[in-house]
């Protein structure tokens, strides 16, 4: 265990094994993104009050997944990188947050067009709906503190932290919908317990979500390589890998 | 891990947690002002301004729906299946609107307490069903089984309200 994670530690290793790594993932997301999309736009049942305006949640709900999962992980890597000062955290995390940013305004920009035919509007203040806009400012807020330092060590310092503290509203968007009264609905898709959905309708959901985690994995760890050639470019085994290619 | 290190560990989980406690307060004060909308039982608890804009929460009551025949007019009652508050609108209704179904209408709370709404909003459950599934199940007496639990929540955290300051009079 303690191995593994020493050598977690070396850009180098990293970016080998994530050479390894990274085909399987696109190719997992692909085949899942994909097969996720036609089931659930061609073959999925439509809903019998909302029609086959309920097929947006085959992407709404990925999204929004993944926009909460990033900033966990983003939270994480920020504790790893204060902590121990890993620098692969730190480049994991700089990767992370437009991601996470675009997810968050897929998951928004999806649940206001679903909105429109089934609430009758776009917008409406309710705690869930407003503690994801706060998850967007948030991202944006890590974004542009990583752009305002001129050295990268604070940059990534204040990055961290705020990722660290911003990560109590996850919480708050997951049990908002429970805590109080909100125009949104609670969870449909859960993990454990009961799903409010039939498995006609729930399993392209599942891969759908399953494509999404896996486009993740694979965007961080192909820009996570990038990143690395990036800050360590002046290091031995980056020239030394820079010479093989020419 | 060396001491520094966890020093510092704990530190970041300290001020994670401070961090925490400082919004769970928050959120505990402003408690009643995230909720978007009121439930009937607390409009009938008194908790609703008059004449002010608020919105009001709840299902749409079986059998209340009337619509005037000559106008777009249409009056229902929303429900959380303790208290019910009559509301008044003119307008047209989303396509979700149907009886039984969660609404949060838009509107002031008027003397004769009833809500003159300016707007109604549909609200769906987390349950999706293709509709011969949702024919079968409404055969066998289907019921939004969430909206129940949390307005009966809120009914006895009013009821402990309530015992609270009686208790405080003596």
């Amino acid at each position: 265990m303690w191995a593994f994670i020493n050598k977690l530690r070396s850009p180098k290793w990293f970016y080998a094994i994530s050479a390894r790594l990274q085909p399987w993932f696109w190719a997992a997301a692909l085949i899942l993104i994909v097969t996720g999309t036609i089931w659930g736009l061609a073959f999925a049942p439509a809903d019998y009050q909302q029609g086959n305006s309920f097929r947006i949640i085959y992407v709404h709900v990925p999204a929004a997944f993944l926009a909460q999962s990033i900033f966990v992980s983003m939270a994480i890597t920020g504790l790893v990188f204060m902590v121990w000062k890993i620098k692969i955290a730190d480049m994991a995390a700089t990767v992370m947050a437009p991601l996470g940013a675009a997810m968050t305004f897929i998951a928004l920009f999806s649940g206001a067009v679903w909105g429109v035919p089934t609430w009758g509007t776009w917008w409406m203040w309710d705690a869930r709906l407003t503690s994801m806009l706060i998850l967007l400012f948030l991202y944006l807020g890590v974004i542009a503190l990583r752009g305002a330092f001129s050295s990268r060590d604070s940059a990534s310092r204040a990055a961290s932290v705020l990722a660290m503290v911003g990560v109590i509203n996850i919480p708050i968007i997951k049990y908002s919908v429970d805590w109080w009264y909100t125009l949104h609905q609670p969870a449909t898709f859960t993990i454990t317990g009961r799903v409010g959905m039939p498995m006609e309708m729930w399993l392209p959901l599942l891969i759908m979500v399953l494509g999404f985690y896996s486009f993740f994995i694979a965007l961080v760890l192909t820009r996570t390589r990038s990143e690395i050639l990036r800050r360590e470019s002046n290091k031995h085994w980056v020239r030394e890998l820079a010479e093989e290619v020419n | 891990m060396t001491p520094k290190r966890k020093q510092k560990l704990f530190m970041f989980l300290g001020l994670v947690s401070l961090a925490a406690i400082a919004v769970g307060l928050t959120l505990y004060a402003l408690r009643a002002n995230i909720n978007l909308f009121f439930s009937p039982i607390q409009i009938a608890a008194g908790d609703a301004p008059f004449e002010r804009q608020i919105r009001a929460g709840g299902m749409v009551r079986e059998g209340s729906v009337y619509r005037n025949p000559d106008s777009l007019d249409v009056e229902f009652t929303v429900t959380d299946y303790v208290e019910d508050v009559r509301v008044h609108y003119s307008g047209i209704l989303p396509d979700l609107f149907r009886e039984g179904q969660g609404v949060v209408v838009v509107g002031q709370l008027q003397q004769g307490g009833y809500i003159k709404a300016d707007q109604v909003l549909a609200r769906h459950d987390e349950n999706y069903m293709p509709p011969e599934v949702a024919d079968a199940l409404e055969a066998a007496g289907y019921s939004p089984a969430d909206f129940q639990q949390k307005a009966a929540k809120v009914a006895k955290r009013i009821e402990e309200g309530e015992a609270q300051e009686g208790a405080s009079q003596y």
